[in-house]
């Protein structure tokens, strides 16, 4: 799709073609912006491709409490952005927010979860709802849970969705409206012109203005424009099971049924570098895990597993920012590109289109923070 | 019924004859056939309807990669069929839609 690599010119280059890039390119566009977007090739790490597809809240900005906050927002956003992907595109994304588990299997976890999200609560004023559960009130809801369960952590706005299909409904809500993707090498350069930018090695691509939104990529290309993307890869690891009969309502955070039936199970978190691969050891212990929460996973086989890298700032949360050295050269990135695609796309973009920062709080997700308290 | 697959046996001798059930029929195969091969060799086309869409399929790549095989087999849901080999006896059944689960006796 587009053309090769090499001269053009653009309004918005948005560089990185994965779920962040796509929903700030499709939110550039409702502001009626002329955008182009860079991806790399098949070579490249795609947490897109890889990733659970939560629409998660709880647990998030436990440090942080304005990103709990833009989570939330985001959370809330979601409806209104499939509503819009799925008339474009004429998919289903299979969103589903009925609220969500964090299933704990001893008194300590869910008692360490509690403390957590309460301390939180406590931070945001009182306004942050989560419910804990016990074994016999989470049976309730979820019939399934095995003897060893001890309770849970039910978040009422956690949901998820089909995360394959949110690339292909951006995609094809992008290219409909006019956008372009260049797929070819990945950008290792970018230059700051008198006026605008340069893209890729000379000749190169002409923008006016530049969106790094290139995941762990953004590390290298950042410090080109005046940012700075502390960001390392930090792998997740998934296993995908056979489609079953319906079994499972709502989505935890260890297990989650898809739309159309298969199980998912994936809550490993490594710190093995830029190593995308597999182990029988990890993948052992979520099946085991697994297990203990729905004894009934037993004899369910598992048909494909594969690992992506997590794009981690050094405290987890997003890193948002605009260039104060190369105006017209913004960073956008972050570890949930699923939870923030609404937030990215309707409310993100239109600042980086020029508009008003969307929440009072955006400075805090500046690459600042890590300067001022290197201690996180 | 007659047999119109248009898979033919090539002509060996030194296998045994075993029959296998596929549904209400039952069906001639050799030792070592796998399962599908025996099924196809017997004419039948559609051994599952999709989980999704319920569009019908039948054994495709006959070498465990494709997934479009999965029958039921000694009542074991989703079994690929082009993995298993044919016993005296075994019983065969088409993968209609997605497989239930049952409570298990897991954990302990």
């Amino acid at each position: 799709m587009g053309d090769k690599q090499g001269m053009g010119e653009t309004e918005y280059a948005v560089i990185g073609g994965g779920l962040v890039g796509l929903a700030v390119a499709f939110g550039l566009q409702r502001e009626g912006r002329r955008v182009t977007v860079f991806d790399e090739g098949d070579v490249a790490f795609r947490a897109s491709r890889g990733n659970f597809g939560l629409v998660w809240v709880q647990g998030k900005g436990v440090a942080m409490p304005d990103y709990a906050r833009w989570t939330r927002l985001s959370a809330a956003l979601w409806p209104d952005l499939a509503a819009e992907l799925e008339a474009e595109s004429g998919l289903d994304l299979e969103l589903r927010q009925p609220g969500g588990f964090d299933i704990c299997l001893d008194d300590e976890e869910l008692a360490a979860g509690e403390a957590r999200l309460g301390a939180l609560r406590a931070r945001l004023g009182g306004d942050y709802p989560f419910e804990v559960m016990g074994h016999n009130r989470l049976r309730r809801m979820l019939p399934h849970i095995g003897p060893k369960v001890a309770g849970a952590i039910y978040g009422p706005e956690d949901g998820h969705t089909n995360p394959l299909y949110l690339l292909r409904a951006l995609t094809a809500a992008f290219t409909r409206r006019g956008g372009q993707i260049v797929s070819g090498p990945a950008i290792q350069d970018i230059a700051p012109l008198g006026s605008g930018f340069r893209i890729g090695r000379a000749p190169g691509w002409r923008a006016e203005k530049v969106v790094l939104c290139a995941g762990l990529g953004n590390a290298r290309l950042a410090p080109q424009v005046g940012l700075d993307a502390p960001v390392k890869p930090n792998r997740g690891q998934v296993l995908i099971c056979e489609r079953v009969k319906p079994f499972l309502p709502y989505p935890t955070a260890q297990v989650r049924q898809v739309g159309e039936g298969a199980v998912q199970i994936g809550d490993s978190k490594e710190d093995v570098g830029f190593d995308d691969s597999t182990t029988p050891r990890v993948a052992a212990a979520m099946a085991k895990r697994a297990v203990r929460i729905f004894p009934m996973l037993e004899n369910v086989r598992v048909v494909r597993t594969w690992g992506a890298l997590r794009v981690m700032s050094q405290d987890g949360h997003p890193v948002y920012d605009r260039s104060q050295t190369c105006p017209g050269a913004y960073l956008v990135t972050c570890h949930s590109g699923v939870t923030l695609a609404a937030g990215h796309a309707l409310r993100l973009a239109p600042w980086i289109a020029g508009g008003e920062p969307p929440v009072p709080y955006l400075e805090s997700f500046s690459a600042q923070r890590f300067a001022v308290s290197p201690a996180a | 019924m007659p047999n119109d697959s248009p898979f033919r046996r090539l002509p060996e001798a030194g296998r045994r004859a075993v029959t296998i059930a596929f549904e209400d029929r039952t069906l001639p195969a050799l030792e070592g056939d796998s399962v599908a091969a025996a099924i196809l060799a017997a004419g039948i086309a559609t051994t599952r309807h999709t989980p999704v869409s319920g569009a019908p399929r039948g054994p495709f790549c006959m070498m465990g990669v494709c997934f479009d095989c999965l029958m039921e087999i000694d009542g074991e849901p989703n079994r690929q069929a082009c993995m298993v080999e044919v016993r005296e006896g075994m019983r065969v059944r088409p993968m209609m839609g997605a497989r239930g689960l049952s409570e298990g006796s897991a954990d302990d």
